[in-house]
């Protein structure tokens, strides 16, 4: 039907298309991956502060943003801004969408990353004379950091397949090529079959890598004390 | 973001037709959560039973089948596969997005449940054999109910993913509230207004929903005293 020699043929003559939105969605995924953490880090330690108006910051962004669709927030930041007088290129907006609804999984993983560390780290260190925020950063967290290496890798997977969000506002991405491409000539089994493989491509090396980091915490550390 | 914005947003002719938008989105989710869960129960035990009976070629077959579908389907966007099912079967939008949705929600549910069924203790699998159990019985009256109470968490977090991923099947075209969303703010220019609110709506359903599950999650602990 779709899926004959000519159909490829038409496909990869337009090679360029497909690696355009290959490459869109690579910046997207990375930009989002930096912007999510550093909310989800900045956040996520305000979840453990002892201020418990910092406690409720911590809260209301978590809850709020993993509770509502990412495609709602997306049209709030490309329709909503531009009213405000802020006009960004697509790219700027979806990284922005991307990273905010990113960094609330992040920020519930940092926080559960740092409780995770056992108070004895910190009683210890405070007898040592650190302060709150010295232990913090030269004790707590880099150990906290190397526990929840894997499920921010599984993040970012999640993270490359909601960059197909992009498509819904006009984002050039992968998502968006298949479909621009695919509506011209009618060839939607070729498109949407690289497509997939080009997400796979993407995703199956990085989920790979979250179940190794995660089979190497196992063997190394054990149960986190 | 003005208060004429809001006040043009409340008119009641547009919330009967946000409505309606709520009615499509919850009878998708409804329909999704539904049927994901089914066959995502009957993925899980493949793939299980597949690694517990690999020395027979029955269960490595079984168990290969399960384990290509769920990786092939859970790593890639479901938006991908949504439009993927809208183009290449014949079938009108709202279909193609639940079975498009099923499809992928059941790859992910199937993981979910089954490490629930690899978190239970070898011991229950050695007594109930001991007793004379079949392998049916087995999963069925023992293994199964601990595992799926033990997974309640992860599980309904999926089904929330599932109410805000209902978002996704503006792009075929349906009806859902997020897309009316779209329709209501071209005709008044409130994007901002509009977005918000309809996130509130997804907000206080998915919010409940949790609440929901830890509720139950309480009910069914096994008191240890």
């Amino acid at each position: 039907m779709l899926f004959g020699p000519q159909a490829w043929l038409a496909l990869f003559h337009d090679w360029r298309i497909f690696a355009g939105g290959l490459g869109q969605t690579v910046v997207a995924s990375l930009l989002g991956l930096v912007l999510a953490l550093i909310l989800g880090t900045l956040l996520g330690v305000l979840g453990v502060t002892p201020v418990r108006p910092l406690r409720w910051v911590n809260r209301v962004y978590v809850e709020f943003f993993q509770n509502t669709p990412l495609v709602t927030q997306m049209f709030f930041y490309y329709y909503g801004l531009p009213r405000l007088g802020i006009v960004l290129p697509v790219l700027a907006v979806g990284v922005i969408g991307l990273g905010v609804y990113t960094g609330a999984y992040i920020a519930e993983i940092v926080r559960a990353g740092i409780q995770s560390i056992h108070r004895g780290q910190l009683e210890a260190a405070y007898s040592q004379g650190f302060t709150y925020g010295q232990a913090m950063r030269h004790i707590v967290l880099p150990q906290a950091f190397r526990i929840i290496m894997p499920p921010l890798t599984n993040q970012f997977v999640n993270l490359i397949k909601n960059s197909s969000v992009l498509s819904l506002i006009a984002g050039y991405d992968i998502m968006y090529q298949a479909d621009a491409w695919s509506s011209y000539n009618l060839l939607y089994g070729v498109a949407y079959l690289t497509a997939a493989l080009l997400y796979l491509a993407l995703t199956l090396p990085t989920a790979y890598l979250a179940r190794r980091l995660e089979r190497r915490m196992q063997s190394t550390w054990g149960a986190a004390t | 973001m003005t208060l004429k914005g809001f006040a043009d947003l409340f008119r009641p002719e547009n919330v009967r037709f946000l409505g309606y938008g709520l009615l499509t989105t919850l009878e998708m989710a409804v329909l999704v959560i539904l049927m994901s869960f089914a066959f995502g129960l009957v993925l899980a035990v493949a793939r299980y039973s597949g690694d517990r009976y690999r020395h027979r070629r029955a269960g490595r077959v079984i168990g290969t089948l399960a384990f290509g579908y769920i990786e092939a389907i859970r790593n890639l966007p479901m938006l991908l596969i949504m439009l993927a099912t809208y183009l290449l079967s014949k079938q009108p939008a709202l279909r193609s997005a639940v079975i498009g949705m099923t499809i992928f929600t059941s790859a992910v549910m199937a993981e979910i449940i089954r490490g629930g069924l690899i978190s239970i203790d070898r011991g229950q699998w050695e007594a109930a054999t001991a007793q004379g159990f079949s392998y049916r019985q087995i999963l069925q009256l023992i293994v199964l109910p601990q595992a799926l109470r033990r997974m309640i968490p992860p599980i309904v977090s999926q089904f929330i993913t599932v109410v805000k991923d209902t978002a996704f099947a503006w792009a075929l075209g349906v009806e859902e509230i997020t897309g009316k969303g779209t329709i209501i703010f071209a005709k008044y220019v409130n994007p901002m207004e509009t977005f918000l609110v309809i996130a509130v709506v997804y907000f206080v359903i998915n919010y409940s929903l949790g609440q929901a599950a830890r509720a139950l999650e309480k009910k069914l602990a096994i008191r240890s005293y």
